[in-house]
C-alpha cells in the first residue's frame, strides 16, 4: 500500500502554511503579465502560499534549478583587508517540481558534487536545505520526451501532489515535519507518472564523433541559431557559471565577488584571457551543447546530461528543435551502419 | 437628378467623377472585421455597383459604381454592419435604418497589435473600439490612428492624433545573466538608453521609449513588462498646403488621458473653427490659434500623473509647397 493522503483545499492550504514555518515553498505559478510579449503571463518559480496558486495544466516556462541555484549569487562581499561571506537563509526549501525537474536536479548534483576534488560549497550550502514535492504528470506535455530518456517515474521525493475531482492528493515517502499526517485524512495515493510523450527521441548510443564534427546539419543549425542563450537559461539540467568581481562605483575598494549564470550559445561565453573564443560560430555551439547533452556527460556520469523536460524546444524563438536535432544524429548513424 | 450633397456625403456617400454615380464609405474601427459581414459588402457590390471594393488606406472599404437612386435601399441594407461594427462596441446610432449618421471624422484606424504583433506593446483594436466609441459619430474632420510600437506600421504621424503604445520595462538586476544582448538590442534598434555597468544593465529613463525590445531579448526575464502607456504625436498631415510629421505632445501618458484629450479635440474645434469655411481641417486650426491654447483646452479637466511627459512646443518636421505663403512680397 502506498501511504498517502487526502486534503480539501482548506486542509493543503493550512499544511503549506504550517510547512512555510520552517521552509521556503516554491513553486510555478502565473506570473500575470510577465510574459514575453504584451498581455501575456508566464508560468514560472516564486514562493506561494495557497496550493491554488499552482499551475498544474503548464509546464513552467523557466525550470525550478533557480530556487536553489540562483541566477545571481552574491558569494562574499570584500574590502581591502577582509571578506565576508552574506549569512544564509536559515529556513528550509520546499520545491514543487516534475519527475524530470527532479532527475535534472541530480544530474546538477553530478556536475557540482561530484565533478571536481570537492563538492562546490556554495551549492551543496543550498541544495542540502531542498525536498521536492513532485507535481504528477497526467499525459504530460507536448514537447516532453522524459520516457525517452526514463525520466518519467521518480521515487526521489517527501511527497507527491495532484489535484483531483476536487481534492489534492498527496503520496507521502517523508511526512515533513509531521504536516501531512496532521491535516490530510490517510488514504491509499499511487502518484501518476506519465508512460508515453508525444515525442520520441532515440537518442544514439554510438556516435562516430569525427563524422559528427563534419556533419553539414551544424551548419544549417548555424544559420538558424541566434546566439540568444534561451536553450541554456530554461534548461534544468544547465550548470555553468561565471564569476563577477564588482567595485562598488562609489568606493571600489569594496566590492562583492557573485556568480551568474551563463550560457553555452551566447558570445563570450568561451572568450580566455588573450582574446580566444573556441567555438565562435553558432553551429559550433550547438554541436558543443547537444553533444554534451546526449553524450559528453555520460561517459563521465553514466547518465545523459538531457533530461527531456522538452524546455529548450519550447523557448528557442527560431524554432529549433532539440530534441530533433537528436534525432537526426540517430537517424544518420541508423543510416551509416545499416 | 436633385440630390443634396452635403447630406448625401455627410451619410458616408460619395460626389464621384463619373455623373449621377456615387460610391459608399464602410468604416471598420480598428481595421478589425469579422468575415461575416463579408457576404453583406459582396452582395452590395454585386447587385447595386460593379462587383469590386477598393481597400482605402483608412482600413475602410469603398464600394464604388452605385447609382445615386439605390442609395435609401442600401442604407436600409447596412444595419446588420453598422450594429456590428459600430453600436456593439458602444457607439450611439439613432436610427440603424439610414445608414452612417456623419463621415467627417474618419475611420479610427490601428495596425494589427498584439492580436498578432511580437512587437505591439498593447491591444491596439480595443483602444481604437474605445475611441470611436467617444468621437463618433461626429462632422468635423479628424483623423486618428493607433500604433502598437514605435514601428508605426499604421503611420500615426500622418494624422490628426496619433497614438504609440509605450511599455514601462522593469529591470529584476538578480535574474540578469549579463548576456547584453537588451544593451546591443536598444542601441541597434532603438534608442540606446541602456548601458552595461558593473555587470548589470541600466536604464536612462529619459532616453528610453518603452518599445519593449529589451523584455523580448532578454532570456532570463530579468526584464519584464511594467504599465502600459501612450505617446501621443499631434497634427500630422498630407494635403496641398504643408505636409507634415506630426509632432510629440505627451509621452508615457494614461490610457485614460488618451481617450479624454480625443473627446475634448471636439469641443476646442467646436469653438475655434473657421465657420465661413465649407470645412477646415484641425491641423489648420491649430496653426491659427497657437499650440499653448490647443494645449489647455486639449488637457482641460485632464489628470496628468507626474509620469507623463508634456511637450512645450511642437517640433514639427515638414514643408510648405507654395514658398509664397511663406514669403510674401
Ligand atoms: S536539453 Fe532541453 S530537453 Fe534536455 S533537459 Fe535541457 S531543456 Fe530539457
Ligand atoms: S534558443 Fe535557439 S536560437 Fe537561442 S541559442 Fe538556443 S538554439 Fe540558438
Ligand atoms: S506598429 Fe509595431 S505593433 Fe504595430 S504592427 Fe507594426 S511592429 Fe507590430
Ligand atoms: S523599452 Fe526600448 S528604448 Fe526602453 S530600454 Fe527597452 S529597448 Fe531601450
Ligand atoms: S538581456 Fe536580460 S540577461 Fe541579458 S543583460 Fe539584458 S537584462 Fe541581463
Amino acid at each position: 500500500m502506498k501511504l498517502g493522503y487526502k486534503f480539501n483545499s482548506e486542509a493543503f492550504n493550512m499544511l503549506l502554511e504550517n510547512l512555510k514555518k520552517k521552509h521556503r515553498v516554491y513553486a510555478p505559478i502565473l506570473l500575470k503579465g510577465k510574459g514575453k510579449f504584451s498581455d501575456t503571463d508566464l508560468v514560472g518559480y516564486d514562493e506561494i502560499s495557497r496550493i491554488e496558486e499552482v499551475v498544474f495544466t503548464h509546464k513552467s516556462y523557466f525550470s525550478p534549478k533557480e530556487t536553489f541555484h540562483p541566477i545571481t549569487q552574491t558569494l562574499f562581499y570584500f574590502n581591502e583587508n577582509d571578506y565576508r561571506e552574506p549569512a544564509v537563509d536559515e529556513k528550509g526549501i520546499l520545491v514543487f517540481l516534475r519527475s524530470c525537474d527532479i532527475y535534472a536536479v541530480e544530474r546538477l548534483d553530478k556536475i557540482m558534487l561530484e565533478n571536481g576534488t570537492t563538492p562546490d560549497y556554495y551549492y551543496e550550502r543550498l541544495r542540502n536545505k531542498v525536498k521536492f514535492i513532485v507535481m504528477d504528470c497526467q499525459d504530460g506535455f507536448e514537447s516532453c520526451f522524459c520516457v525517452s530518456m526514463g525520466t518519467n517515474k521518480t521515487e526521489n521525493y517527501s511527497a507527491t501532489v495532484r489535484y483531483e475531482n476536487g481534492f489534492y492528493l498527496s503520496n507521502v515517502l517523508e511526512d515533513i515535519d509531521g504536516l501531512f499526517s496532521l491535516y490530510g485524512e490517510q488514504v491509499e495515493v499511487i502518484p501518476h507518472f506519465v508512460e508515453a510523450n508525444n515525442q520520441i527521441v532515440n537518442v544514439p548510443q554510438n556516435l562516430n564523433l569525427e563524422a559528427i564534427t563534419e556533419n553539414p546539419i551544424w551548419e544549417e543549425y548555424g544559420s538558424r541559431c541566434i546566439a540568444c542563450g534561451r536553450c541554456n537559461v530554461v534548461c534544468p539540467s544547465c550548470s555553468c557559471f561565471t564569476m563577477q568581481d564588482i567595485f562598488y562605483e562609489d568606493n571600489p575598494n569594496c566590492g562583492e565577488r557573485r556568480r551568474v549564470w551563463a550560457s553555452c550559445h551566447i558570445d563570450g561565453f568561451t572568450d580566455m584571457a588573450g582574446g580566444h573564443s573556441f567555438r565562435r560560430n553558432n553551429g559550433e555551439r550547438m554541436r558543443f551543447k547537444v553533444l554534451h547533452k546526449i553524450s559528453d556527460f555520460k561517459k563521465r556520469f553514466g547518465v545523459q546530461m538531457c533530461v527531456g523536460c522538452g524546455r529548450c524546444d519550447d523557448a528557442c524563438p527560431e524554432y529549433i528543435s532539440f530534441s530533433q536535432c537528436v534525432n537526426r544524429l540517430g537517424e544518420e548513424e541508423v543510416e551509416k551502419r545499416g | 437628378m436633385n440630390i443634396n450633397t452635403k447630406k448625401v456625403m455627410k451619410n458616408g456617400w460619395r460626389i464621384a467623377k463619373d455623373r449621377n454615380i456615387t460610391c459608399l464609405r464602410i468604416r471598420v474601427p480598428g481595421g478589425y472585421l469579422p468575415v461575416k459581414l463579408l457576404p453583406l459588402i459582396q452582395e452590395i457590390a454585386q447587385r447595386f455597383g460593379n462587383g469590386t471594393v477598393h481597400l482605402t488606406t483608412r482600413q475602410s472599404f469603398e464600394i464604388p459604381a452605385i447609382p445615386f437612386e439605390n442609395m435609401t435601399e442600401i442604407n436600409s441594407m447596412l444595419s446588420p454592419l453598422i450594429e456590428e461594427l459600430e453600436v456593439k462596441i458602444g457607439v450611439k446610432i439613432d436610427d440603424l435604418s439610414k445608414g452612417y449618421p456623419s463621415a467627417g471624422t474618419r475611420n479610427v484606424v490601428a495596425c494589427i497589435g498584439n492580436k498578432v504583433c511580437s512587437n505591439a506593446v498593447f491591444n491596439t483594436t480595443a483602444l481604437a473600439k474605445d475611441i470611436e466609441k467617444i468621437i463618433y459619430p461626429n462632422n468635423p474632420h479628424v483623423k486618428i490612428a493607433v500604433t502598437g510600437c514605435p514601428n508605426d506600421c499604421v503611420k500615426v504621424h500622418m494624422h490628426d492624433i496619433g497614438i504609440i503604445g509605450q511599455v514601462e520595462p522593469i529591470y529584476e538586476a538578480s535574474r540578469c545573466i549579463g548576456c547584453q544582448a537588451c544593451v546591443k538590442n536598444c542601441h541597434k534598434v532603438s534608442t540606446g538608453a541602456l548601458s552595461f555597468v558593473n555587470n548589470k544593465v541600466k536604464r536612462d529613463a529619459s532616453r528610453c521609449i518603452g518599445c519593449g525590445e529589451c523584455v523580448l531579448k532578454c532570456p532570463t526575464a530579468a526584464w519584464t513588462r511594467g504599465g502600459q502607456y501612450y505617446r501621443i504625436v499631434i497634427m500630422g498631415r498630407t494635403g496641398k498646403k504643408n505636409p507634415r510629421l506630426a509632432a510629440g505632445f505627451l509621452e508615457w501618458a494614461e490610457r485614460e488621458v488618451v481617450l479624454k484629450i480625443c473627446a475634448n479635440l471636439y469641443n476646442y474645434i467646436d469653438q475655434y473653427i473657421d465657420r465661413s469655411l465649407p470645412k477646415e481641417h484641425v491641423g489648420y486650426i491649430v496653426d491659427r490659434t497657437g499650440f499653448n491654447l490647443f494645449k489647455a483646452e486639449v488637457l482641460r479637466d485632464v489628470n496628468i500623473s507626474p509620469k507623463t511627459k508634456l511637450a512645450s512646443y511642437l517640433d514639427f518636421a515638414g514643408y510648405t509647397y507654395d514658398k509664397n505663403v511663406v514669403y510674401k512680397n
